[in-house]
């Protein structure tokens, strides 16, 4: 009977241990996953009141924007890449939309419009990364400047937004029992699972991971790099310009000051949620993890009653344990190499 | 004439006279400087003594920037050191005495510097690169800021601390002064030293410099700690000039600012050689573009469109393949006139 009982097992700790080599890119997204888990039960166990569907709902409507941020900055951090811009541009996009809709001009032209103006600029970016060999730091920072300065163009003052149709992708909220979901929510949710979809299953988003992994192996497959590596940079604009809908619907008004060091907040919640900064690893659902861990911190931190800024002391602290055990992965694969 | 165009500081030292001169056409009174009360007054000297938090922040960000490295922790640093040296002239009784004031300041510096080897730490010790390194600090120092003011705009009525950044000595602004001083040990310290010629080393091939003997890890450390405390000491001139310490406002953009003028004084990102004076005279562009803009009556909060336009410009110029455009462009033109040539003598 003993020998029967210890003959599968080392075969079943053999079995996770290769699950878990062939996976180890999933593992940082695993301990951001338990880390979610834990804050809730700490939450829980502090509060008493913390996990109710209330709470939880609005979890998803406080963070659609920087959601839909995250989903773009993971497409970019992927080629090993940044983009500094995200943060401005939404700022842009908001108040842009704010005053065309104060001008008069119908909803069905003027979101359209916004985001496109975030496309733009994050094609911009690319090309210069792309063409001109700038920096990807470097590069967004001048869209960063840019989108900054157009937002203040438009308008120094903040601008309320009247307009029925963009209101109602807040207002409204479809309940289920005490759940409850608003249209941003949901627009959330559907970038996240088109990303989600884009990476896992195309050619461009394998083309994405190739190019992170190692750009030369990757053009000498002959892969479209070029064209890919722009893409990206369209992409994390689109979905600012979408973050600008978002948060303007959100907040009721367009604000030229909206959005200072969100794109810090985006890098962190991607970095959390597993995708590694120097490229080549990582997931959009995994960056929608890191997403719900900071928002999380964020609404522990406003039960506590504490100081806001608590919340970027921790998620740094977060972020920097997260980087220090990236790095220690990254020692390791190489090492085995 | 063609070394002097050849020399690299000839191009940002050129864009620099050029923008004052439009500002001397455009408005006269822009370089006129008078004296008053045993004190330089103008256009130009109020660039000089603005420019001081910049100077410090960019001439640390040039010698991280020489070893390839980025500090994007800057502007955290100085909203930390201002925070700091406000809060104790804030709890003492007497915050007119110089006593106060220098323990503030001394304290400020010294959290600054620990700031700073702190990212010398995770960049040379674990090897994290210095973009996601100093990220870190960037995104956590504010909020320890914030924490260290209460969440509130510290403000002070100290005039000893005043004096750093509104002061003046022997003419000039003691902010300026502070500034030129600091530059001119850091550059004496660089030159007069192998430490220059080996953090361009380190800059441009660490596993070679590494390989002929040079302790890089100490320089990079060093690179890092400098770079903290000089945007320590920048962060007490920004709060000094304002007498209140803003957690959110101080620093803000200025680790973008700082790289900005490491490279318009034609700096490479990519590591390697650098210029103190380069970056000197990149910061004084900056600081004249910034006047400038204010003088068409463009709102501050609007500048940034112009800055982006510079960024764009600076980083084209320097672009590889803008220049093997040019050098192509340049070779046909002169090849027909080669080709030319051999017909001419068969005529």
């Amino acid at each position: 009977m003993t020998a029967v009982d210890t003959v599968p097992r080392p075969a079943k700790v053999g079995s996770f241990r290769s699950f878990m080599s062939r996976r180890a890119s999933l593992m940082p997204t695993f301990a951001a996953v338990a880390i979610l888990i834990l804050i809730f039960i700490g939450a829980q166990m502090e509060f008493g009141n913390f996990i109710t569907p209330r709470n939880i709902s609005s979890l998803l409507l406080d963070n659609a924007y920087l959601l839909i941020l995250a989903v773009g900055m993971t497409f970019v951090i992927i080629t090993s890449g940044i983009d500094l811009s995200v943060g401005s541009v939404m700022a842009f996009t908001g108040i842009w939309l704010a005053k065309l809709l104060a001008g008069g001009t119908s909803a069905i032209i003027a979101i359209p419009a916004i985001v496109l103006g975030g496309a733009v600029i994050g094609l911009l970016i690319g090309v210069l990364i792309q063409y001109f060999d700038v920096q990807p730091f470097i590069a967004s920072l001048a869209g960063l400047f840019l989108a900054r300065g157009l937002a203040f163009v438009v308008s120094l003052q903040s601008i309320r937004v009247e307009n029925k149709a963009v209101l109602w992708l807040q207002s409204t909220r479809w309940h289920l029992g005490s759940w409850y979901i608003t249209p941003t929510g949901i627009l959330a949710l559907l970038v996240v699972a088109v990303g989600a979809f884009v990476m896992q299953y195309t050619r461009f988003g394998r083309t994405i991971y190739a190019i992170g992994g190692n750009e030369q192996s990757a053009r000498l497959m002959g892969l479209n790099i070029a064209r890919t590596k722009v893409l990206v940079y369209v992409i994390s604009g689109t979905c600012a310009g979408l973050a600008g809908l978002v948060l303007t619907a959100y907040s009721g008004a367009g604000y030229p000051r909206n959005g200072i060091g969100t794109e810090l907040d985006a890098i962190a919640a991607v970095v959390i949620g597993g995708t590694l900064l120097t490229g080549g690893t990582g997931y959009v659902l995994g960056s929608m993890v890191g997403v719900f861990v900071f928002g999380t911190i964020n609404t522990v931190i406003s039960f506590m009653g504490a100081e806001q800024s608590w919340t970027r002391i921790i998620v740094g602290v977060l972020l920097l344990v997260f980087i220090v055990v990236q790095r220690a992965i990254v020692a390791r694969a190489e090492r085995r190499r | 004439m063609k070394t002097l165009v050849r020399h690299r500081l000839f191009w940002p030292t050129a864009a620099l006279v050029g923008l004052i001169a439009i500002n001397a056409i455009a408005r006269p009174a822009f370089i006129k400087i008078t004296i008053r009360d045993g004190e330089l007054y103008g256009a130009l000297i109020d660039i000089l003594r603005n420019s001081a938090p910049l100077m410090l922040v960019a001439l640390g960000m040039t010698l991280v920037i020489a070893t390839r490295g980025i500090d994007l922790s800057v502007g955290a640093i100085m909203a930390v050191s201002g925070a700091v040296a406000l809060q104790i002239i804030a709890g003492s009784d007497e915050p007119n005495n110089i006593g106060v004031v220098a323990v503030a300041v001394g304290v400020a510096m010294l959290v600054s510097l620990v700031l700073g080897a702190w990212n010398g730490l995770l960049v040379s010790v674990m090897g994290i690169q210095p973009i996601i390194a100093t990220l870190v600090l960037m995104f956590a120092g504010r909020g320890v800021a914030l924490l260290i003011t209460g969440g509130k705009i510290t403000t002070v009525n100290s005039s000893p601390y005043k004096v750093i950044a509104t002061g003046f000595f022997l003419l000039l602004p003691v902010a300026f002064l502070i500034a030129m001083a600091i530059v001119a040990i850091v550059a004496f310290v660089e030159r007069r030293s192998a430490l220059g010629v080996l953090t361009e080393a380190v800059g441009i091939n660490p596993e070679a410099s590494r390989l002929a003997g040079v302790r890089s890890r100490g320089i990079i450390w060093g690179a890092y700690i400098v770079s903290g405390l000089l945007s320590g000491i920048a962060g007490i001139i920004y709060t000094s000039n304002i007498s209140a310490a803003d957690a959110n406002a101080a620093g803000l953009f200025i680790e973008l600012y700082a790289i900005l003028a490491v490279v318009l004084g034609g700096n490479s990102l990519m590591g390697g050689k650098f210029s103190i004076a380069g970056t000197v005279v990149g910061v004084l562009f900056i600081q004249t573009l910034d006047s400038t803009i204010l003088f068409l009556g463009v709102s501050p909060a609007q500048s940034p469109v112009f800055f982006a336009l510079v960024v764009v410009v600076v980083v084209l110029i320097q672009s590889p393949r803008l220049h093997r455009l040019a050098r192509r462009v340049s070779q046909s033109r002169r090849a027909p006139q080669a080709a030319s040539t051999p017909e001419e003598v068969a005529a």
